[in-house]
């Protein structure tokens, strides 16, 4: 057994790596609880929000931390025109369609971004990137918090959005009832990419918060994908403090089993989670609804 | 009963004939490759195109084909011909498992998609830290031609040897089409409340459509064992076996027999002249596959087969179908 300083910073660190998972999920959640579809491309976005904030990083000399105002309103706009002339389109409304048009997706990100830039792994390091505090005996990475604290606020003002804001309210109704939405003249097309779009918006966020500390290559989406999913599920579809909930207890399960089970079985923990959520609980533990 | 079997018989005639014909290792490489593609993908047909039951984790059958083969062999000195039959059973009863927990558990759609994804990283992660898997260095078969072994010099054999696996899944494929089950498992697609009130089993229907796509598609994967004498848990288990399946039967023709075998010459051939035509640039023939992906299931639902019925029979009175492109009759609308 690990004493207890250890086994208390591997859970400190799992919270502050599972923020950033609940930052990712959260428009993985979004986009779910609006559109009712599951987004397969998510990593893939991911991926590319990464390549771009290295990119501004290496060529425009861009500090992480700032590109974070440009970054999400690229990304907003990116997801908005993929969400209305890509998936929309392709999809014709199909559950089992929009996975796989998404799925569709990644595999061109993917192999073009490794066309682009190779299978090489790519970091930037800023600052920041090796600066650590010392609270109670305990180091802490500066980048890490920092991506902590970024994620809890994103997560308190899209909750924000959603509830005060009128676009937050139009789009609470169409997830609600798209049919009642449309005859009281919200245009439901432009709010499922407006929906869409704030997803991405949100994975350019956690693309800069991620950056300082982690490193980027065409596949790495790959790695954050399938936990997204795990958070999503676990939280229950479509809730956003489920999100930031299942983002912190996965992020801890990580943690933790890596520490027990050795690096090359940590994630397992995660995909049995998953499995068994879904097997036992599809509503999610933390998901209200259903 | 002969209904199908006419165009399967035809299309097995020209690949049997092509290494007569072709002596280039290239292209009979190419061929042996695209067949166990094709192996591989009928296996997902049955469950995600007959059945509708889409996967995203037919690696975890293809990986344990490849898997339980590899470690009888390796382990145990056992027989290539019975490390394959043990291989079909190993796959046959992981999708059972993997079946009877999912379709009991009611998931369906994009849930069974990301279950099945989730039960294959979990044997990919297993089978790369476990020694008895040979870790994270994989499995050597050794090299040792000869009948027996499944391990042929000549890349002709192993056409014919895939061929015959390749046919012998196409029969079973069409006899499915033309049963009960098959219907059955149609009637499940096309609308499951509808199939359950007319007295079908829905969860027999799907297990026993599960257990032998799984048996299928570890096929394949023991296949690519004898071929290649090399696995690892990124290969046997790896994400894009999966989608290899998927792809080949969607392009092809989904729930269609001959769907698969067409969908994965075709998908390869292109990504071959893709890659001809931009030269040593890597993941370009995925990114189209990528492409082609979407513009199926956006404009093409039913795949190149189902394209070629719409031109050929277009403004001509309605001819009778395949059977397994026939939607279910349309019952009542279930509530």
């Amino acid at each position: 057994m690990y004493p207890i300083s250890i086994v208390a910073e591997a859970m400190l660190n799992g919270l502050l790596t599972g923020a950033v998972y609940a930052l990712i999920a959260l428009g993985l959640t979004l986009v779910y609880g609006v559109l009712h579809i599951i987004n397969f491309a998510h990593g893939a976005f991911l991926t590319v929000a990464m390549f771009a904030v290295w990119a501004a990083y290496v060529f425009l000399g861009l500090d992480p931390y700032l590109a974070i105002v440009p970054l999400t309103i690229l990304f907003f706009a990116f997801g908005y025109v993929v969400q209305r002339f890509v998936i929309g389109p392709a999809s014709h409304g199909d559950d089992g369609n929009i996975l796989l048009v998404t799925l569709g997706l990644s595999i061109i990100i993917e192999n073009v971004l490794l066309a682009l830039f190779q299978s090489d792994t790519r970091s930037i390091s800023t600052d920041v990137s090796f600066q650590v505090l010392e609270i109670g005996g305990l180091l802490i990475s500066k980048a890490r918090l920092y991506g902590f604290l970024g994620a809890v606020v994103v997560t308190a003002l899209l909750w924000l959005l959603l509830v005060r804001t009128d676009t937050g309210k139009a789009i609470r109704a169409v997830a609600k009832e798209k049919l009642g939405a449309q005859l009281i003249g919200i245009d439901v097309k432009h709010v499922f990419a407006v929906t869409f779009g704030l997803g991405t918006a949100t994975l350019a966020i956690a693309a800069c918060l991620l950056m300082p500390t982690f490193y980027v290559n065409p596949r790495v989406g790959g790695a954050f994908v399938l936990v997204a999913f795990t958070i999503v599920v676990l939280g229950g579809m479509g809730s956003i403090t489920g999100a930031l909930a299942g983002g912190l207890v996965i992020g801890v399960v990580e943690s933790l089993c890596s520490l027990y089970l050795g690096d090359s079985l940590g994630q397992i923990g995660i995909f049995i989670i998953f499995i068994l959520v879904l097997l036992l609980r599809p509503t999610g533990l933390f998901g209200a609804r259903a | 009963m002969t209904r199908g079997y006419l165009s399967i018989i035809v299309v097995l005639a020209i690949l049997a004939a092509l290494p007569f014909l072709v002596a280039s290792n290239v292209v009979l490489n190419f061929v042996v490759f695209v067949l166990i593609i094709t192996l591989t993908a009928q296996g997902w047909n049955l469950l995600g195109g007959v059945g509708g039951q889409n996967s995203f984790g037919h690696a975890a059958f293809f990986g344990t084909g490849a898997y339980v083969s590899a470690m009888l062999q390796v382990h145990y000195g056992v027989n290539a011909w019975v490390a394959l039959a043990a291989a079909i059973a190993g796959g046959a009863v992981v999708g059972w498992i993997i079946g009877f927990l999912s379709f009991r558990a009611g998931l369906k759609g994009s849930y069974f998609a990301l279950v099945t994804l989730a039960f294959a990283e979990v044997l990919r992660i297993l089978a790369n830290a476990m020694e008895f898997t040979g870790g994270a260095a994989g499995l050597l078969l050794k090299l040792d031609t000869g009948f027996w072994n499944l391990q042929f010099s000549s890349r002709a054999a192993f056409v014919w040897l895939a061929l015959f696996f390749v046919a012998l899944a196409l029969f079973i494929s069409q006899w499915i089409a033309n049963s009960r089950f098959g219907a059955h498992l149609v009637a499940v697609r096309e609308n499951e409340e509808a199939a359950k009130a007319l007295g079908v089993d829905v969860l027999a229907v799907k297990l026993r459509a599960i257990t032998i796509s799984g048996a299928i598609t570890a096929t394949a994967g023991c296949l690519y064992l004898q071929y290649f004498l090399y696995i690892d848990a990124n290969i046997a288990y790896g994400v894009w076996i999966s989608i290899e399946a998927l792809l080949a039967a969607m392009v092809g023709g989904r729930g269609l027999v001959l769907g698969p075998i067409i969908g994965a010459f075709s998908l390869h051939g292109l990504g071959e002249v893709t890659k001809l035509a931009a030269g040593r640039v890597p993941g370009i023939d995925l990114a189209v596959y990528g492409a082609v992906l979407i513009l199926v299931v956006g404009f093409a639902p039913g795949g190149i087969l189902g394209l070629i019925n719409k031109l050929r029979f277009r403004g001509r009175p309605r001819p009778e179908p395949e059977k397994a492109a026939t939607p279910a009759p349309k019952t009542e609308e279930a509530a």
